[in-house]
């Protein structure tokens, strides 16, 4: 037997029974279209995730406040220590190598008032530094200087949203005036939408100098994050180091189990981000499996009901020689035929649909070669799991019952 | 040819035990043309199996061609038929919904025969089976009774038997029909193949040259038919 006889044998069998077979199908087509649907959502969401936290700086390494232990051992949380401070991060950028930038803020959140209008957001107290290192471009006017800084300037740069809710959608605010805990801040400046999605929108901000922040808004000394920037890819790990090693020798600690502060690269929040939507990813597509296993139960059935309608064909094959593989294959070829056609028709679809969510939805979508080559294995190995028993069930006939069979 | 010794065969259903065949013995020589006769019951449809190789006997030795295949397994057994023998069956057995010329070559996809040379034997076939060549691509339902029995004769034919079986040929036919399909039988022995026909009805039996007589699964006669 030629695999083309085999083939042309299944194109008969599934041709005689043209709407049995594309019912049956159906389920194969929902099931490996969700699946397909899913993973693209899942892994669109993963990397819509990834380039939010890349678009917060490249190259970023977060040193921030550790716990604050009271006598009581009560944690108050990490972050919550005031232990860093802007000495901290002006050794950083002395005596750490391929640090690029380095940019310490203040942060904290105060009502901000301007013209009768208000809104509470989001205020960094921060350096010059800041929007190379956070990848801030500036839409209007300039960023806080370094001149800003030392003399503790009372000038403010808006984020684009903060400016939206105080002035009004695309004024220029420059020049006007903003209060912020009782003081006046000049806006010298808006900064570049960088899009909302990921972590708090870094649009809805107001930045002022970081002394300005200290002396009149926090009244301490502290800073709540510094952020270096590392020259390449390949120094993050060697900076990384650097940075904890100088500030245990800076706050005098000599275990690092006991350190007061905490670092963070950007590729650690990348890969706890995709360890999130990984697990969703797969859960997902474990929910759209399900219906797979439904569909094949499908196939299995209408095979089983072919091998029964055709008992006599079968005894007929094998009064004129075939073997019982012979049997065994053509009505695995059947199923896996049906398996196929159900995922190539499922692959369409759902990608269609996947891309449906896109266009319609803020989610995007993103289908991977892998996804597809996983979907045609699932249904092809779906034929053979669930053709199996009905091709053996054939195989086994005794020819002259078969013959007789009415 | 073929010859069978003391073969018998008994059937075993929830602990009861039926002896079809007790003790068959003759042989059947090329060329024959042979029918085997007896009411319902007696037998002949197992001799038949066993003979076409489909079904193994209980006891007693087979032997097909100098060979003994009473032992055989069903892929073994699958192979004889495959290459040896022809059958045709009383109610036909054609695949619905398949052209003429498919049916016939259905023997062919288990052989290594290429797809061009397998059109060419079963158009041959069809021709010694006698369909009009006009037929060979209806579908095999859309034939009259007497059409597609000489189709499945053709289909028969196709792998070039030693041994054509037919199993009440004409029982599905008009006696008219029958008459013809039993001439096309005639004319196939003539051209020098081994026909065996297995059949109730005595006035078929007349068409041959010798008539095997069974009854309760043992041959009460065995004569050679001078017409």
């Amino acid at each position: 037997m030629f695999i083309t006889d085999l083939f042309e044998e299944t194109y008969f069998a599934i041709y005689a029974n043209k709407v049995r077979s594309i019912l049956t199908i159906l389920g194969i087509v929902i099931g490996i279209g969700s699946v397909i649907a899913m993973i693209s959502i899942g892994q669109g969401a993963a990397g819509s995730i990834e380039s939010s936290i890349q678009s917060m700086g490249s190259n970023l390494i977060t040193v921030m406040p550790g716990f604050q232990k009271s006598f009581s051992q009560i944690s108050a949380g990490r972050g919550s220590a005031q232990s860093l401070t802007i000495e901290d991060s002006e050794a950083i950028t002395q005596e750490v190598p391929g640090v690029l930038a380095v940019a310490p803020e203040v942060s904290q959140r105060y009502q901000v008032v301007a013209k009768g209008q208000n809104t509470n957001t989001q205020i960094v107290g921060t350096v010059y530094s800041y929007p190379q290192v956070k990848n801030i471009e500036i839409a209007l006017g300039v960023f806080i200087s370094d001149q800003n800084v030392r003399s503790m300037s009372k000038v403010a740069v808006l984020g684009p949203i903060t400016r939206d809710d105080l002035f009004g959608e695309n004024t220029n605010p420059l020049g006007q005036t903003v209060r912020i805990n009782g003081i006046n801040f000049k806006v010298i400046g808006v900064t570049q939408s960088k899009g909302g999605t990921g972590f708090g929108s870094q649009d809805d901000v107001v930045f002022i100098p970081i002394t300005t922040a200290q002396k009149f808004l926090a009244g301490s000394n502290f800073v709540s994050t510094i952020s270096v920037q590392a020259e390449s890819d390949q120094a993050m790990a060697s900076v990384q180091s650097a940075i904890t090693n100088l500030l245990l020798r800076l706050h005098n600690i000599g275990d690092p189990q006991m350190a007061d502060f905490s670092t963070l690269s950007q590729q650690d929040i990348i890969e706890s981000a995709s360890s999130i939507t990984n697990t969703m990813t797969i859960l997902l597509a474990a929910i759209a499996g399900i219906s797979l296993i439904v569909g094949g139960i499908g196939i299995m059935n209408m095979m089983m009901t072919t091998v029964t309608e055709r008992t006599r064909e079968i005894g007929l094959r094998k009064a004129i020689g075939a073997k019982r593989s012979d049997i065994s294959l053509q009505f695995l070829a059947e199923a896996v035929m049906l398996t196929f056609l159900g995922g190539a028709i499922g692959i369409i679809l759902g990608s269609a649909l996947a891309y449906g969510i896109a266009f319609f939805t803020a989610l995007p979508a993103k289908i991977s070669l892998f996804s597809i080559i996983l979907a045609f294995g699932v249904s092809a190995g779906i034929g053979i799991l669930f053709g199996y028993w009905p091709a053996q069930k054939a195989a086994k006939l005794n020819p002259i019952e078969a013959l007789r069979y009415e | 040819m073929l010859e069978v010794k003391n073969i018998s065969k008994v059937y075993k259903s929830s602990g009861v035990e039926t002896k079809v065949l007790k003790g068959i013995s003759f042989s059947i020589n090329d060329g024959e043309f042979v029918a085997i006769i007896g009411p319902s019951g007696s037998g002949k449809s197992t001799l038949m199996h066993i003979l076409g190789c489909l079904d193994s006997p209980t006891g007693g030795q087979y032997f097909f061609e100098g060979k003994d295949v009473s032992q055989l397994s069903d892929d073994e057994l699958a192979d004889i038929r495959k290459k040896k023998i022809g059958f045709v069956f009383q109610s036909f057995n054609l695949l619905p919904r398949a052209t003429v010329l498919r049916n016939v070559v259905l023997p062919l996809i288990y052989t290594n025969i290429s797809k061009g040379e397998r059109e060419e034997i079963a158009k041959k076939s069809l021709n010694s089976a006698g369909l009009d060549e006009t037929r060979f691509h209806h579908l095999s339902n859309q034939l009259s009774g007497g059409e597609m029995q000489r189709v499945a004769i053709a289909r028969a034919l196709v792998n070039n038997p030693a041994i054509i079986f037919a199993d009440e040929p004409t029982g599905n036919l008009d006696s008219k029909t029958g008459e013809v399909v039993l001439e096309t039988f005639k004319s196939l022995n003539e051209q020098g193949r081994t026909v065996i026909l297995i059949t109730h009805e005595k006035y078929i039996a007349e068409h041959t040259k010798r008539i095997i007589s069974l009854k309760d699964g043992e041959i009460v006669e065995d004569v050679i038919n001078h017409r």
